[in-house]
């Protein structure tokens, strides 16, 4: 049958998640943009919500199933505080959730608990490549086999916490396949680039650029051991954290579009009154709907297994990719002037949204 | 409760059903009755009719008595409106100029369900149970009335000696008047409900809805619309000169209270009901139109790569996968706000955002078809053209899309239609 609501666990999930991002992420979120830091007590705070932990049963050290439903839900209340915050508190989960995914037993037995069962600590992933045309089916950073070792060589983009981490999954292409590998900190021939990346937005996640230059991997930390794994699960399951956090941002910028235009007065009227400013915002909240169902239906698809989740994973974070930023953009265009000055947060979310063009593999639900 | 997109047993079987009326019946003809304008599809109403009061899908008519409920049997939740969503879907997907001849009241049936006594629902609705199929519709629009039904001028004023209303006015864009209105001895007596005002100091505070049968002297069918598509419908003006009907053919109070629109808002409350359902249609002609186009593509050896960044796809394969995105979203936008309805929760925002969102997909999806298709998109050899012109109509029928953003803002921003004109 068709339902639209969460259940009683999700509901509380989401209420928990919702007041933190309203009362922690979003007050800390310009500041933190600004000064390129978010106070470690937030992200700590984030963490302690539970969301990643809620996701992984407890035979590796959580309480719950993995569920990318839940996981949606999740992400989409918390973007709606504060996009960087919300990629820093989920870091962990670019370690965790791909092990839980693809990986052996002893790998999950080895990999997650010293995760879960911790403070938040920086373990990450790297997927990004920094080319125009960059292809998570087609990386230009390879894995070769060695011996008992692969060999990775390449160099990857964006990857978060990147200084810190103790370890993190690198994504490379084994005979044409994109495979995890899970590297740890002080590996021979990894090395994490000084300066941080600098980008049009996510100030306040560090997130830097790491070099692979014959760094041997033992063929049990292979994703999935000897034999591999499939990829289509783990990107799929990227896919559906963006549209989420598509949504989130969205609807942050329109909230907060709206209200404006219920104070503003021009013309003697509130310009909320006005059809121009009005149509835009119904079509604002249309778009935004429509994302939402959509990626709840591709969410669901992935937890049940159906045969095209991929695919409309896929569609899913093509289609919230153009909702965010016409709904951003428009967001700013109802502030006018202020919608330009950084004292208001929709130009922040007009820089997030056009960023989901290029996000794929900063987050994972 | 959970988030749940299984589409019910019930729904699946049905759909199974209809898709083979929709191939045999409705895609069989479909070029036949778009070329023949105002020629009624026999067959498929009269398959329709007996299915109809087989199965009693979709229809309106009072059911006879309740069956007792095993109190032991675990509640099922209700999928009416969901059933009929997707059966609306599916036969617009075989045609959906066809699909507005299904008989069983349409829009009349439903104004008066929603807004009549439990003694005028039997007195109007009962026939559609007969043998012989019967049609009704919905008279609102006027040539100086159309979203703004305010301005209508048809008015009802009560006889108190015969205690009778007297109706005069001109209708027009009435879908099925004519099967409603002109006798035919292959269809029961229908009926109009006609919108006029009892007060026309009292604005919409004054609208009511009256039964018109069939056969009451002074209403006359005065023309046919030849149409840019869903021809196979037909769109009626009537004229109404002394029209008399009985007191009790007035649908809610017949006194006006002032200071309410409660009239009124009974005819915007069907809306609210059918809105989700056109958008339905809307789907269904936009999904033929995808279809079409993925198949052609196929048979070209035109393969869609799903998965790849955007900026590696072939402006075709972009506009393809645009479409599904929107197809798909849109029809979920249905089911959410058909769900709603089924559950009793107040979906006038959804239904409205369902509205918008289906005009726009169905307008695009079809008119980028036709684009990429070229001479095979616009040659009649196949319905895609015709697709085309019936898709145009899902944006402007039941509430056109500026009209239905006017709903979808009053919601969004807590305003009246007086803050937000």
């Amino acid at each position: 049958m068709y339902s639209f609501e969460p259940n009683e666990e999700q509901q509380m999930l989401i209420e928990a998640v919702n007041r933190y991002a309203a009362n922690d992420l979003r007050p800390a979120g310009h500041d933190a943009e600004e000064e390129g830091k978010l106070p470690q007590k937030v992200v700590s705070k984030g963490w302690e919500l539970g969301v990643l932990q809620a996701s992984i049963p407890e035979a590796y050290g959580g309480f719950g199933e993995q569920s990318s439903v839940t996981g949606v839900l999740a992400a989409e209340e918390m973007a709606y505080g504060d996009l960087a915050g919300t990629l820093a508190v989920m870091t962990p989960s670019l370690f965790v959730t791909p092990i839980l995914l693809a990986g052996t037993e002893a790998q999950k037995q080895q990999f997650i608990p010293p995760v879960i069962e911790a403070d938040w600590q920086p373990y990450t992933a790297a997927l990004l490549e920094y080319k125009f045309d960059f292809d998570p089916n087609d990386l230009q950073t390879k894995a070769k086999a060695d011996g008992a070792d692969y060999v990775l060589n390449g160099e990857k983009a964006f990857v978060p916490f990147a200084k810190d981490a103790a370890a993190m999954i690198v994504y490379a292409s084994l005979d044409g396949q994109t495979q995890g590998f899970i590297v740890s900190r002080g590996a021979k021939g990894l090395s994490v680039a000084d300066e941080r990346e600098k980008l049009m937005s996510l100030n306040a996640l560090p997130m830097y650029r790491v070099k692979l230059d014959g760094v041997r991997v033992p063929k049990s930390n292979r994703l999935g051991g000897e034999a591999g794994h499939d990829y289509k699960p783990i990107l799929a399951a990227h896919w559906v954290a963006q549209a989420a956090l598509a949504v989130g941002v969205a609807n942050a910028a329109f909230e907060y579009s709206r209200d404006y235009a219920k104070e503003r007065e021009a013309f003697g009227v509130k310009i909320a009154q006005k059809q121009a400013i009005a149509f835009m915002l119904a079509e604002m909240a249309t778009e935004i709907e429509a994302s939402r169902v959509f990626n709840w239906e591709a969410a669901w698809k992935l937890d049940t297994g159906a045969e095209d989740a991929y695919k409309q994973a896929y569609l899913s974070a093509m289609g919230s990719m153009d909702m965010v930023m016409m709904v951003t953009d428009r967001a700013v265009q109802i502030l006018g002037g202020y919608g330009y000055i950084r004292e208001y947060p929709v130009e922040m979310w007009m820089r997030n949204g056009r960023g989901f063009a290029t996000f794929t593999g900063l987050a994972i639900v | 409760m959970s988030i749940e997109f299984e589409t019910p047993k019930p729904i699946a079987q049905q759909q199974y059903v209809l898709k083979t009326v929709a191939e045999n019946m409705m895609r069989s003809v479909s070029r036949e009755m778009d070329e023949n304008e105002h020629e009624i599809p026999y067959g498929y109403i009269e398959f329709m009719h007996t299915a109809m009061k087989a199965t009693g899908a979709g229809s309106l008519a009072p059911k006879s008595e309740k069956k007792e409920e095993d109190p032991n049997k675990p509640k099922r939740p209700p999928i009416g409106y969901q059933l009929l969503a997707h059966m609306l879907e599916m036969l617009s997907w075989g045609d959906v100029g066809i699909y507005l001849c299904t008989p069983g009241g349409g829009l009349g049936a439903a104004a008066v369900q929603a807004a009549a006594s439990p003694e005028q629902n039997r007195k109007f609705l009962a026939r559609f149970a007969d043998d012989l199929p019967t049609f009704a519709a919905m008279c609102m629009t006027e040539s100086g009335a159309g979203s703004d039904t305010s301005a209508i001028k048809t008015n009802a004023v009560l006889d108190e000696k015969t205690n009778e209303w007297v109706i005069n006015g001109e209708k027009i864009f009435v879908t099925g008047g004519h099967k409603s209105l002109v006798p035919n001895e292959k269809f029961g007596k229908g009926f109009i409900v006609v919108w006029a005002s009892i007060d026309p100091s009292a604005g919409r505070a004054g609208m009511r809805g009256f039964v018109v049968e069939q056969g009451t002297p002074g209403v006359t069918v005065t023309k046919l619309e030849n149409k840019l598509g869903i021809r196979a419908s037909d769109t009626a003006a009537i004229s109404l000169v002394d029209v008399r009907v009985p007191y009790d053919h007035v649908l809610g109070s017949p006194t006006v209270e002032k200071k309410t629109e409660k009239g009124f808002k009974k005819a915007m409350a069907t809306f609210d009901a059918t809105r989700p359902l056109v958008a339905a249609t809307g789907i269904g002609v936009a999904r033929a139109a995808l279809e079409f186009v993925k198949e052609k593509l196929a048979e070209n050896g035109v393969e869609v790569r799903y998965g790849l960044p955007r900026n590696k796809l072939t402006s075709i394969e972009r506009d393809v996968i645009d479409m599904e995105i929107m197809l798909r979203a849109g029809w979920l936008m249905v089911i959410k706000a058909v769900w709603m309805a089924d559950n009793s929760k107040p979906n006038a925002l959804e239904s409205s955002m369902s509205k918008v969102k289906a005009g726009d997909v169905t307008t695009k999806i079809t008119q980028k078809a036709v684009e990429l298709m070229g001479p095979l998109g616009y040659s009649q050899e196949f319905l895609l053209e015709k697709w085309f012109r019936d898709a145009k109509i899902t944006d402007i029928y039941e509430g056109t899309g500026q009209i239905n953003r006017l709903v979808v803002a009053r919601q969004i921003l807590g305003y009246s239609g007086r803050e937000l004109r």
